[in-house]
């Protein structure tokens, strides 16, 4: 139960405002979900390097733990970004489990990083200087905690394959099931959330080689519930609501960007939004957008 | 040759899986193709408040002096945000029960018996009569899924609003009324033809969730200028989480209405498989305002097979700070009295198991809209017998929260508690009796 | 908030008032001659102009959130843009015009007055309503006049999954396609007097002789559903 944001910019001169205006649209939704926050955004990659957002306990000493790797961290606060060679991930994986047990990697991909804590929104976006992260796209999301835990790792998004994140607002009903049987075929999941569910879901649809298009189509007949997913990948984001569409989504484009946001109050202070096309997107319809290669 | 008449047998065994009861409902099942639609709440046995007891003062504690000393009763709702809160005189209030379930006497005798004992009633699932409000001091206005009978005048006229997710008979389920009470006053106050068999909505029509009810009531508010506490009332399932989530959506009081709590008409199998016992739902309420830091500042009513001041302060000491009373109110009224046992008979059943209140033919004239019928109800005598009955019900738990030396029946705590029972212990979460065992204690509730 | 003597128009600034002084001081009118109100800067605000009881006109320029003119009493709201979730819900008297689009459950249970929409309702438009009139003017979503009551919804364009289900006695009519009927929601021959009601309402919207009253059909409850019958159960 909860608002999202997410934001696909088409106009490269708008990429270093990514941060900021996400941080706006993420204030907002504080109402709708004032148990926690997080976002993922999509920034440079590096070729032939992968991104791996690291989370640990306040006071964690990020930089001594790249100084023991060999590798270039970049921390911002309780989080921070390793940045390695592409054919190393399990290797350093595995090396982060014994140096620092109490660090876990919550992200990996060659262009997305990931923060979620605990706490008002505004205030989590703050804590991570949102306002200052430029990129492509982003999505973000403000919690209002159902049935799990009010805790960071309960916080969205939920990434559970490379470049893949997601946010939900809803509830499934089904959850409980889908989960043993992701978990029967080796997905390992974190947390009792539901919506993580719903990301090692299509993670796992993709691995066997669905597209995210597919994933989504085929989510609707596996996951039961009310739900609003919005789904980011290295090269663009996409939105699906189920058929009963409850929840609120409202979306808006224009020639810069197009935009998502749980309710019209999220995108008010978007450039030109007067001039926007803003529309409702259709129950059980796979919405998405996709960057040039 | 064998004689079969000397053979020793074995006796004519029923069995215990298919018992009489259940080959009744499976043959009128066949008959009707229906599934069975019935009023009151779950009768099968459940762990209640029966199965806890007080541990009365003696050496430890001392007592207070019954009839002198000051106990105090009163309870105020609707703190955290409104500008009128509710004082009540007594913790406890008359559940939602419609105009349309009830007749109009019905709702007119509650009204006075709940004002002479300085509590509130509630509205139901029909809108607000004249009587109703005319003879209730304190009115609590339901807003319900349907939406029958809403309106502005009446939003503003109310002392307070009830948003009604769920009821404890059916959570997750939607309400009926069958044609033989939509009348033409009932099917004008719900814009219904008359004579039809209403299906009332499961889920609210312009609103779902705790994120989107935060911007509901925030309307709420608007509307009647943040002066009506807001009540949130959940059928008890996972009350945890719903009081948890009721709290987040900005409630000033919760309402958790357990698995015994009464309906005027839904399925049979709802009310007997849906949701769980009172007594379990009450401490994972509470839990809930505690994690929160609202305990007291939202306050919680609890409902659901109240019956006598034991149960009261039960439902208190656990952590509600008032019980609400539907069924018990009707009985005081006088459904189900044996004075009218010949007519039950006539209608296939005895008093004391009438629940076919949605048909409206009840004798005791109070689930019905047979003028014949509903004028057998006098509203001023049976009102007063609904003031005597929560008069008791008050006076029992005053002299139990004497007993355990409590000046406020808000002071009872759950540590003035034991259980008979292993289930009773694990579910209220206090000791079983003689011992200082709570099983699941280390759990999460 | 100031009175701006031009157009004798009262200005609220949303940017700069708090929604609770705007309905405050629209809920403290009584007879009044501030009859003319003018919204800025909305924002997707939730809860604008509700619960007003005046005869005064309420214009607001721009996007307004969940629940604009809720509960409306004689008032005419009219909203420069697009409208959020239950828009007019529960609208008592007086009108709601939206210029745009609307999110769902537009006019939900409404008991009166008119709604007019010039661009699409989503999903649910006129869930359980109770005598209001609504007009869209583009198309209208699923569910739509779900369990609906009474009263009148037209819909221009066209009509989503499962119109009408569970109908009761509101009247409705679609000149566009309509994706699939709801349980016991059946098409129903168009006589005169359905015309003359069309027709009606149609120059309410401020429509009259705009479009064909014979391009519309005419859709109601079937009655099946009524009283229970086995029968039926594949409905229920």
């Amino acid at each position: 139960m909860c608002g999202i944001v997410g934001l696909f910019i088409k106009d490269p001169k708008l990429e270093p405002e990514l941060g900021g205006l996400l941080s706006t649209m993420l204030d907002v939704m504080c109402d709708r979900g004032p148990d926690s926050a997080g976002f993922a955004v999509y920034g440079a990659g590096a070729p032939g390097a992968v991104k791996l957002t690291l989370r640990g306990p306040a006071g964690t000493d990020f930089a001594a733990l790249g100084g023991r790797l060999g590798l270039p961290v970049a921390p911002r606060d309780t989080h921070a970004v390793l940045t390695i060679p592409a054919g190393r991930e399990i290797e350093v994986r595995a090396r982060i489990a014994t140096l620092a047990p109490e660090v876990a990697v919550i992200s990996s991909g060659s262009r997305m990083e990931l923060y979620k804590e605990v706490g008002l929104p505004a205030d989590v976006a703050k804590r991570f200087n949102l306002a200052g992260m430029a990129g492509t796209h982003a999505i973000g999301h403000t919690r209002m905690a159902t049935e799990s835990a009010v805790t960071t790792d309960g916080a969205h998004p939920f990434s559970t394959g490379p470049d893949q994140c997601l946010v939900h607002n809803g509830s499934l009903s089904n959850h409980a099931g889908v989960r043993r049987e992701l978990e029967r075929e080796g997905l390992r999941l974190a947390t009792q959330n539901d919506s993580e569910v719903a990301a090692a879901y299509l993670t796992h649809r993709m691995k066997g080689g669905d597209s995210l298009g597919s994933a989504l189509e085929h989510s609707l007949e596996d996951l039961d519930g009310f739900y609003t997913f919005v789904v980011g990948t290295e090269s663009g984001f996409g939105v699906l609501r189920d058929p009963i569409a409850c929840k609120p989504a409202v979306m808006a484009e224009t020639d810069q960007y197009v935009a998502f946001g749980s309710e019209y109050r999220a995108l008010v202070d978007l450039p030109e939004i007067g001039k926007a096309r803003v529309w409702e997107p259709e129950p059980a319809k796979v919405y998405f957008w996709e960057r040039a290669a | 040759m064998n004689d079969i008449t000397n053979t020793p047998r074995t006796l004519p065994r029923t069995s215990a899986t298919f018992d009489d009861y259940t080959l009744s409902e499976i043959r009128r099942a066949a008959a009707t193709g229906i599934y069975d639609i019935r009023g009151a709440g779950a009768k099968r046995k459940v762990p209640h408040f029966d199965d806890l007891l007080f541990l009365g003062a003696s050496m430890s504690r001392y007592p207070l002096e019954g009839y002198r000393e000051r106990c105090d009763t009163s309870v105020v709702l609707g703190t955290r945000f409104a500008k009128k809160p509710i004082e009540l005189k007594i913790p406890v209030t008359i559940a939602g029960m419609s105009f349309g379930s009830l007749s109009a006497n019905a709702k007119e005798a509650l009204g006075r018996g709940a004002s002479a004992m300085g509590t509130s009633t509630t509205t139901g699932d029909g809108g607000m009569t004249q009587e109703e409000r005319g003879h209730s001091k304190t009115l609590v206005y339901q807003y319900l899924p349907s939406r029958y009978g809403m309106n502005p005048d009446d939003l503003r006229k109310a002392d307070a609003i009830e948003v009604v997710v769920g009821q404890g008979a059916k959570p997750g389920g939607g309400g009926m009324l069958l044609g033989q009470k939509i009348t033409d006053r009932v099917a004008k106050m719900r814009t219904l033809p008359p004579g039809i068999d209403q299906r009332s909505a499961c889920r609210h029509p312009d609103w779902t969730g705790p994120d989107d009810l935060e911007i509901k009531i925030g309307e709420l508010r608007e509307i009647t200028d943040w002066e009506k506490p807001i009540y949130v009332k959940v059928g008890a399932a996972r009350p945890y989480y719903d009081t948890a989530l009721a709290v987040k959506s900005g409630a000033d009081v919760v309402v958790v209405d357990g698995m015994q709590g009464g309906t005027a008409a839904t399925q049979d199998v709802f009310i007997e498989h849906v949701g769980i016992p009172t007594l379990a739902a009450v401490r994972q309420a509470v839990k809930a305002l505690q994690d929160l830091g609202m305990h007291r500042k939202v306050q919680l009513i609890v409902s659901g097979g109240i019956r006598n001041g034991a149960d009261v302060a039960k439902a208190l000491a656990l952590g509600a700070d008032a019980v609400a009373i539907g069924t018990a109110a009707l009985v005081a009224l006088g459904d189900n009295d044996p004075r009218y046992a010949a007519e039950y008979e006539a209608l296939g059943t005895k008093p004391g198991a009438y629940d076919d209140w949605h048909e409206g033919r009840d004798p005791a004239g109070i689930t019905t809209q047979d003028p014949a019928l509903m004028a057998r109800l006098d509203p001023v005598a049976a009102g007063r017998r609904l003031a005597n009955y929560l008069a008791v019900l008050t006076l029992e738990c005053q002299t139990i929260a004497r007993a355990c030396g409590k000046s406020h029946v808000h002071n009872l705590e759950p540590d003035d508690l034991v259980a008979l029972t292993i289930e009773a212990a694990a579910m209220a979460n206090v000791p079983l009796a003689g011992t200082s065992w709570i099983p699941g204690v280390n759990g999460n509730f | 908030m100031k009175s701006l003597g031009s157009d004798d128009a009262r200005i609220v600034d949303l940017s700069t008032s708090t929604l609770r002084e705007l309905n405050g001081a629209l809920h403290a009118l009584n007879a009044t001659n501030e009859t003319l109100w003018r919204v800025l800067n909305p924002r997707g605000l939730h809860a604008i102009a509700a619960g007003v009881d005046a005869p005064v006109t309420i214009e607001i320029d721009g996007h307004v959130g969940y629940y604009c003119g809720g509960m409306n009493k004689q008032a005419r709201i009219v909203v420069n843009g697009n409208a959020g979730v239950g828009v007019a819900e529960n609208m008592m008297s007086g009108s709601v015009h939206v210029t745009g689009d609307a999110s769902q459950a537009a006019g939900a249970t409404g008991n009166g007055g008119l709604l007019v929409i010039d661009g699409n309702a989503s999903a649910r438009c006129g869930i359980s309503m109770k005598g209001i009139d609504i007009v869209v003017k583009g198309s209208v979503g699923h569910m739509s006049a779900f369990m609906a009551q009474a009263g009148s919804l037209v819909v221009l364009g066209d009509a989503g999954e499962a119109l009408g289900d569970s109908l009761y006695e509101a009247k409705l009519f679609v000149r566009g396609s309509v994706a699939s009927l709801g349980a016991d929601c059946i098409e129903k021959e168009m006589r005169d007097e359905h015309r003359a009601l069309l027709a009606a309402k149609l120059e309410a919207a401020g429509l009259a002789g705009e479009v064909d009253l014979g391009e519309f059909r005419r859709y109601g409850s079937a009655r099946t559903l009524y009283h229970f019958h086995v029968d039926n159960v594949s409905s229920y």
